[in-house]
This record gives C-alpha cells, sequence and structure tokens, in this order.
C-alpha cells in the first residue's frame, strides 16, 4: 500500500513539473517535404525542441523511410503499403487519411546521418517527455544500454529533470556512458562511485566490461568498486533466503499451531490434523465456486468470507470426532494415533469421491498476487501476507489461551483434570471445545494453504509430518515454542536448499530434528514440573 | 542349551502355527505343480505368489509385534526396514540381470547407464554375489535400527515421541531413495528381474520355491520369537513394556534390551523384504511411505499384538481383504481400512487372537473356579452331616 501511495506523490509531481517548449510541430514536419538533407536535421532538432511526444510516431517513421509528402499540397503522412496503393496516416494523430496511388506521393529521403540526428532527437524526446514514465523508461533503456553518444543527451536532461527517482536513473545512466568516454580520471572516479552505490549484478557488468579500456590508475577503484556490490549482493541473497525461510516458516506455524492445540496442550495424536487442514481448503474451493456463480463482484471477499466458513466446518468435524472416537481413548495415546490414522483415511475418501482426485482450481484474489521490490530483495503479495496471517492467528490464539475464561479452564484442565473437574469444569465438555478449537484453526490454516498450494485430497498428508516435527521440535505444551520451531525450521531449510538441493536439505533437516530430539528428548521449550511426568 | 533356548519357545500355539506353515509350504507348490489346471484343487501361480505376498506381510508384522506389543515401542517406521530388506534383494537381481538389460552393459544397471554413470558405485560392490546380498539384507536394516535405537532408547525417547521421529525416519529415506542421484533408481526403483541363482524368476518352480521359502522363514521368524518372549529376558521385556521406570529401577538396562529387540525386530523386517522383492518383481521407494508403515501396525493390532500368532493371522486377513475390495470397489477400500482402524482400537484393543484367549482364559478360569466350589461344597458336605 506503502508503496502505492508514494508513487502516486510522484505522479502529481511530475504533472506538476514544468512544461517544455511548446510550439504546433505540425508545419514544422509539413517543412520536410522540400528540404534537403542539411536543412532537414535542423527541422529535426527542431521538431525535437518542441518536446510534443506525439511527434514520436513521425520521426519513427522518418527513419525507417516510410514519410511520404503529398504532390499536390506537400502535407507529409505516415504511409504503408497496401497493395499497390499506400495507405496514409496523419502524422501526428494518427487517424488514417484514405489509400493514393503510389504516383501521387514522394518519399522523403533519409540518410544514415540524418538517421543518427533522429535518434537523438528520440532518445531527447522521451528523456524530456513530459510523461514522467517515459523518460524513467528513456533512462532505463540508456543504462541498459552505454553509449558515448547518449552523455550529452543525458546531462541536458538531467539539467532541467526535478524528479527525484527519474533523476537517479539519468545519474546512474550518465555515470555508465561516461565511464568508456574520453572524459578525465576525476568524472569517471565519481562515476565508478556512482555505480556502485546503483549496485546489482548489471552494475558489476558495466564496471568489467569497462575494466580493459579505462585507465589503470583506475583499476583498483573499479576492483574495489565490484567487491563492494559483491558483498552487498550476498547480503541481499542472505536477506531474500531469510525472507523465504520466514515464508516457508509461517506455512510451517500455519500448519502446526492447531497441532499445538490438540497435540502440545491436549496430548492427543491427531493424525487427521492434515485432513482439517485440507477440509479448510476445500471449503475455501467451494465458497469461491458459490461466489463465481452468483455473486462474481465478491471474489475480492472471497477469503474473508471462507475464513469463518471454514473454522465452522472443520471445528464441527473436529468436535464430532471428539466425541465420536477420541473421548474413549484418553490416557492411550498410542491407540488415538491409530484411530486417527483411521479418520483420516475416510475423510481423504470423503472428499475423492465427492470433489474427485484432481485439484481443485482456487482463485488468488487481486489483492494476494503481484509482488513488489524491496531493496534488493523480490517479495510476493501472498507470502506477505500469509506471513501476517499466521502471526495474527498466533497471536490470537494465545490470547486466547492467556486472556480469556475458556483458555484458563483449558489450561487448568490440561494441568490438573482432576482438580479442576473438582472446582466445577467441566472437563469433557473444555476437552470437546479444545480439540474443536485445533481443528478449526487448522480450518483457517487451509484457507491460506489454499492460496500457494494445490488443492486435492492428498494436501493434508504433506503436512502432517513438518507439522509434528515443528511441535516437538519447538516443546510439546508451548505456543511460543512452536513459533521459534517453525520459524527456525523454515530458515534452516532454505539455508541448506542452495547448497544441497531442495530434497536432500529436507532430509538434512528431518535427520537434525531428529538428533536434536535425542538431545532435547522435550524440544527446544520444554514444560518443567510435574506435568513431563504424565 | 541353545536346543533348551528354542525347545521352551514350543507350546502347544506356536508348534501348531508353525507346523500349519510347514504344511503350508509343502501344500500350496504341490497343489499348484502336481494338480492338473483343470482340477477343483489347483492353485494358478498368480495366485502362489500372490500368497507369497502375504506371508511376507505377515513376518513384517511379526517383526513389529515383537517390538510393539512385548516392548511397547511403536515403530511407525518398520516399512524402511522391510524396504531396505527388499532393496539390497533388489541390487543382487539387478545385478544378475547383466547385460540382459536394455542397454546391454555388462555391468552397469539400466539405469545408471541411462543416467550417463560410467562406473559402478562403491555401495553396489559385492552385490553380484548371492551370499553378500543376503549378508546385507540382515546388517543394513539391522545396522540403520542400532543407530537409531542406539541415540534414541539412551536418551530415553518413547512413546509418541519415538513413533513420530521413526515416521521421519522413514520419511526422509522415501525422500533420499526418490533421488535419482542415489543410485537406487530414483523414482521408478529396481525392476526387470531376470534370474535369481540362475533359476529365472517368471518360472512357476522358482514361484513355488520363493513361496516355501517365505513360509519357511516366517515359521524360523516365529520360533525365533517365541523363544525371545518365553525366555527370561522375555518376561524383562514384557516388564519393560507395563513399567519401564520399574524395570530401569531394578537394575536392568533398558535401553539395552530395547536395542536388542528392536535390532532383531528390523532384522526379520529385512528378511520379509527381501523375501517379498523376487515375489512382486519390484522395489520402489514407495515401500517407504509412512502410511505403508502404519498400515502394518494396523495389521497387527488387528490380529492382537502381544500374541505371536495374531499378527500373522491379521496381516493374511487384511491384505486378503485390501486385495478383494481393492479389486471388486476400489472406492470402499479406503473406507474399509479407516473404519477397520478405528473398530479395531475402540472395540477390539486386543485384536482377534488376543480376544479370542482372553475370552478362553476368562472361561477356563470360571470352570476352574466352579470346580473348586463344587470341591469345596462336597467337602463340606460331609461336615454338614456329621
Amino acid at each position: 500500500m506503502r508503496i502505492r501511495f508514494v508513487s502516486l506523490i510522484f505522479l502529481i509531481l511530475s504533472f506538476a513539473a514544468p512544461c517544455l517548449a511548446q510550439s504546433d510541430p505540425k508545419p514544422l514536419i509539413n517543412q520536410l517535404a522540400n528540404a534537403n538533407f542539411k536543412q532537414a536535421e535542423d527541422i529535426i532538432g527542431q521538431i525535437a525542441a518542441t518536446g510534443d511526444a506525439r511527434v514520436v510516431p513521425a520521426l519513427e517513421a522518418f527513419a525507417e523511410g516510410d514519410l511520404y509528402a503529398r504532390k499536390a499540397d506537400d502535407v507529409v503522412f505516415i504511409t504503408t503499403a497496401s497493395g499497390s496503393k499506400l495507405a496514409l496516416v496523419d502524422p501526428l494523430t494518427g487517424e488514417s487519411a484514405g489509400e493514393v496511388a503510389k504516383g501521387a506521393m514522394t518519399k522523403i529521403k533519409v540518410n544514415n546521418n540524418l538517421r543518427r540526428a533522429i535518434r537523438d532527437a528520440l532518445g531527447a524526446l522521451t528523456l524530456m517527455s513530459p510523461d514522467r514514465n517515459a523518460r524513467l523508461q528513456a533512462a532505463n533503456t540508456m543504462l541498459a544500454a552505454p553509449s558515448e553518444d547518449n552523455l550529452e543527451l543525458i546531462e541536458t536532461a538531467l539539467a532541467r529533470e526535478t524528479d527525484g527517482e527519474v533523476r537517479a536513473r539519468m545519474e546512474e545512466a550518465r555515470a555508465v556512458s561516461l565511464l568508456t568516454s574520453g572524459r578525465s580520471i576525476e568524472e569517471k572516479r565519481e562515476a565508478i562511485e556512482r555505480i556502485r552505490n546503483y549496485g546489482g549484478r548489471d552494475a558489476i557488468g558495466v564496471l568489467r566490461g569497462a575494466y580493459g579500456s579505462i585507465d589503470a590508475s583506475l583499476q583498483p577503484d573499479i576492483d574495489k568498486a565490484i567487491g563492494a556490490i559483491e558483498s552487498e549482493i550476498a547480503l541481499w541473497d542472505m536477506a531474500q533466503n531469510v525472507w523465504y525461510g520466514l515464508s516457508l516458516g509461517s506455512v510451517l506455524l500455519l500448519a502446526a499451531i492447531g497441532l499445538a492445540i490438540t497435540f502440545g496442550v491436549m496430548g492427543i495424536i491427531n493424525m487427521a490434523h492434515g485432513e482439517m487442514v485440507m477440509l479448510g481448503a476445500y471449503s475455501t474451493f467451494v465458497v469461491q465456486d458459490i461466489i463465481r456463480s452468483s455473486a462474481p463482484q465478491l471474489f475480492d471477499w472471497s477469503l474473508a468470507i471462507a475464513l469463518p466458513v471454514a473454522f465452522l466446518v472443520t471445528a464441527a468435524v473436529g468436535l464430532a470426532i471428539e466425541r465420536g472416537v477420541i473421548r474413549f481413548l484418553y490416557g492411550r495415546p498410542l491407540e488415538t494415533l491409530l484411530a486417527t490414522w483411521g479418520i483420516s483415511l475416510i475423510l481423504q475418501q470423503a472428499i475423492r469421491s465427492i470433489f474427485g482426485p484432481t485439484n481443485q482450481e482456487v482463485g488468488n484474489p487481486s489483492w494476494m498476487s503481484g509482488s513488489f521490490a524491496l531493496g534488493g530483495m523480490n517479495v510476493t503479495w501472498n507470502r506477505m501476507w500469509i506471513i501476517i496471517f499466521s502471526l495474527s492467528i498466533f497471536f490470537a490464539l494465545l490470547v486466547l489461551m492467556k486472556k480469556s475464561s475458556f483458555g484458563l479452564q483449558m489450561r487448568a484442565v490440561t494441568q490438573n483434570r482432576r482438580m479442576a473437574s473438582s472446582m466445577g469444569i467441566r472437563t469433557p465438555w473444555v476437552d470437546a471445545f479444545t480439540f474443536a478449537l485445533g481443528s478449526g484453526i487448522a480450518g483457517i490454516a487451509g484457507v491460506a494453504l489454499s492460496q500457494i498450494d494445490n488443492v486435492s485430497p492428498n494436501l493434508g498428508q504433506s503436512y502432517i509430518i513438518d507439522s509434528f516435527m515443528v511441535v516437538v521440535f519447538g516443546g510439546v505444551g508451548n505456543l511460543w515454542g512452536t513459533l521459534v520451531g517453525a520459524m527456525s525450521l523454515g530458515v534452516l531449510n532454505k539455508f541448506l536448499e542452495p547448497w544441497a538441493g531442495a530434497v536432500l536439505g529436507k532430509i538434512l533437516v528431518l535427520v537434525l530434528i531428529i538428533l536434536f530430539i535425542q538431545k532435547r528428548p522435550r524440544g527446544l521449550f520444554a514444560l518443567k514440573g510435574r506435568a513431563v511426568e504424565a | 542349551m541353545i536346543t533348551g533356548f528354542v525347545l521352551r519357545a514350543l507350546d502347544g500355539k506356536i508348534v501348531v502355527a508353525i507346523g500349519i506353515l510347514l504344511a503350508i509350504a509343502v501344500l500350496v507348490p504341490a497343489l499348484n505343480l502336481l494338480v492338473p489346471a483343470g482340477s477343483a484343487f489347483h492353485i494358478p501361480t498368480y495366485a502362489v505368489s500372490l500368497f507369497g505376498k502375504y506371508l511376507c506381510y505377515a513376518l513384517l508384522a511379526l517383526a513389529l509385534d515383537l517390538v510393539w506389543g512385548y516392548c511397547g515401542i511403536l515403530s511407525l517406521g518398520h516399512g524402511a526396514f522391510f524396504a531396505l530388506g527388499g532393496y539390497a534383494m533388489g541390487m543382487y537381481l539387478m545385478r544378475q540381470i547383466g547385460s540382459r538389460g536394455v542397454y546391454g552393459d555388462p555391468v552397469l544397471p539400466d539405469f545408471m547407464v541411462f543416467l550417463n554413470w560410467k562406473e559402478l558405485p562403491w555401495f553396489w560392490y559385492g552385490f553380484d554375489m548371492f551370499p553378500f546380498a543376503m549378508l546385507m539384507v540382515l546388517v543394513v536394516p539391522g545396522l540403520l535400527a542400532f543407530l537409531f535405537g542406539w541415540f534414541a532408547f539412551r536418551s530415553r525417547v518413547n512413546g509418541v515421541y519415538l513413533s513420530i521421529i521413526t515416521q521421519a525416519m522413514t520419511y526422509a529415506l522415501m525422500l533420499a531413495f526418490f533421488r535419482n542421484d542415489m543410485g537406487f533408481g530414483g523414482n521408478n526403483g529396481l525392476t526387470d528381474y531376470k534370474d535369481i541363482l540362475g533359476f529365472s524368476v517368471q518360472a512357476p518352480g522358482t514361484r513355488n520355491v520363493l513361496f516355501a521359502m517365505s513360509a519357511i522363514m516366517l515359521a524360523l521368524c516365529l520360533l525365533i520369537a517365541s523363544a525371545i518372549v518365553r525366555s527370561k529376558f522375555g518376561k524383562v521385556l514384557v516388564g519393560v513394556r507395563d513399567a519401564e521406570s520399574r524395570v530401569r529401577f531394578l537394575g536392568f538396562r533398558v535401553e539395552n534390551i530395547k536395542l536388542f529387540t528392536f535390532v532383531v525386530s528390523a532384522m526379520m523386517a529385512g528378511i520379509a523384504g527381501a523375501l517379498f522383492v523376487p515375489q512382486v518383481g519390484i522395489i520402489n521407494p514407495g515401500e517407504f511411505a509412512p502410511a505403508n508403515s502404519i498400515e502394518v501396525v494396523v495389521w497387527t493390532a488387528v490380529g492382537g499384538r502381544g500374541t505371536l500368532i495374531g499378527p500373522i493371522i491379521g496381516a493374511v486377513l487384511v491384505n486378503a481383504g485390501k486385495s478383494f475390495f481393492t479389486g471388486a470397489f476400489p472406492e470402499f477400500w479406503l473406507y474399509a481400512l479407516g473404519g477397520l482402524f478405528i473398530a479395531v482400537t475402540l472395540f477390539l484393543p486386543k485384536g482377534i487372537v488376543g480376544t479370542i484367549q482372553h475370552g478362553w482364559h476368562a472361561r477356563t478360569e470360571r470352570k476352574a473356579a466352579a470346580e473348586r466350589e463344587k470341591g469345596e461344597d462336597a467337602d463340606m458336605m460331609p461336615q454338614a452331616a456329621e
């Protein structure tokens, strides 16, 4: 949002920028009809001086040899061959002006000298165009293709430029062009400094390219600049990796956070947890499907609508599972594991029977698509939102656990069931709703994961082992442990990936967790006290 | 001493079970080879391989039962040991193909030629020799179990945590074996076997021998398992299952007891895998999937954990059911399997054999009590008459 706001300000500023010399270019173009090469060059200069962006097509056509004058009245048109005739187009407005026979027109001749003049004029026109974006693009083009010829043009444009970003880009373009020009060593040293500040891989390319031809006394400067840029890039790469890691970590957090409740707080091994995530994703699909067919204008709100739906659906399923199966198995964790695995098979097959085994199409609302650049990093909006989303769920849950009376009862039952029961807490009721809460949160996670993963009946399977790893690694019964566990596993994974590859990186992480559990069987943040031996 | 150790293993039920297995080992091949194809008693060759597969699964379930039913370690990674044994056998079978592969390379298996490898990786050396391969069938799963158990039991990782990390272990292995760079055929695994010890794996004779071997190995492992659980060591084992801390405080080294059982169990699983591969004709990383290992747990639970015969019956029953359902109602199988998981844990926690045994015990005890009561009554009578 902020970036958009800033660019809006720039846009307004550029409209307010002083307008360039104005005069009507139409007569100037018509003068070309009877001009010789020398005169034509002057006219091109004058046309460029109008600063009117409308003349660009005419100049381009001139360079291509497509500019013709009508013999009858010396009016100039852009033409395209149309059979034996020529189709005429007004050079300024681009309106069609009918077709005439070839004999009725004279071609305005062009030579290499004129072509160069035209190119400079075009560069100047775009560099000095009143449209900010056109100027920016022109500067970028010159930055990409440095040439000594552009130097004076850029300097002229720089003198009148007021827009900060465009100015910076022009400065860079100037520096790049200057490096290969015949300017003084001092100026070149400054240019190297500027390119160094500009940074990026392109800058290294430019500096390397200039290395051979430049004065030997400047070579150490270039070496230093390249070194500085490279370390800067390495730093950004690291930041990007951390970002990817946090993004993966937030996905893990989303998947694991419901499990942190059911497994971490209640001690239930819920192997059907992944299927709760899957049910959440399918709820999103169904909600979007209904919206698409009955109220397409609400599509950007589909996720907001899907959130409560997914929560209610999965919480209801969770409640049914707890009342129907799990409550008979308290105190027998291994049996719970088997029974919930059976439930997960049934849920998977049920979804497969209803929706089919193939991936379902879940769309991204517009505010979740696209990306923006942050320094040397590329940040996609959907990842950004998922990080924000998972953290907000985490903190909401934390508040619920610590501040609400339901959370208080939940903790009481976990710590000492019989004492809680004696104090009048309905422990079966608390069990059921705690499990429903954990399942519901898994469903919400499913809404978010539907945005970045394939929505298929197997969606849950791919998360279940990772989620257990996160909870066990972070420490059972501790929400903060889950947060730290998820984020550190995510970042670790992304740092291992570049040199080990994605699959091997994942294997290494699993092995590291297995070793870690040997060292600290209760995870990073172990509960202390009697509860441990329960 | 060893004979005594083995003889003690032979109580009535085990003798009967071993007898039945040995009888099957002779009967089924006989019915396949000697009875003409038209006869009602003829067993087709595909069915021999199918039954052989069930017996391998039964051996795997038996191996799991040894650690779960008697030692209380719920391993969700036994499929990994099974698959490793299978890969060891598969590597031997691949080397036997020789120059008959598609690319005709005398040494390298087809997939290595395809990946443009120039020479055999070091871990493939020796697998052209049958005895070495058979040794590896035992050593590789055993070694993995030893390393894993050595770390896990020493740091007292137990219960659910152990289950979860065993699952992570098999998951990690699955990911690893899916990689082409690992040198085990990646996604496709090892397949297209030609012969074993010079006999074609497709020939009915070889298939029958493999079947008989499966039955005999199952009988042998049953004997070993029975000997273990009926020895003094077995009593301690059950003690570890029921009250680990108490056994530790009595001075037993619980981690060593667990480690020994875990390694023996892993080796049995490896044997099962090695017998499985030539009968099925392929081994691929899918065998490492965590879901497979959990399925083994349900076979054991259905049959009855803590009984040695239960898992064998459970594995055969569930897999026969699977063959039937996936053929007749493919949609329905996962519902049935899922329902089975729930029903067994809720209504049949001891499993089929365990429940029957329990009922039997209860009945004999009721009878005995009735007898005693009658006797007491008889004693009382004269007194009353006096």
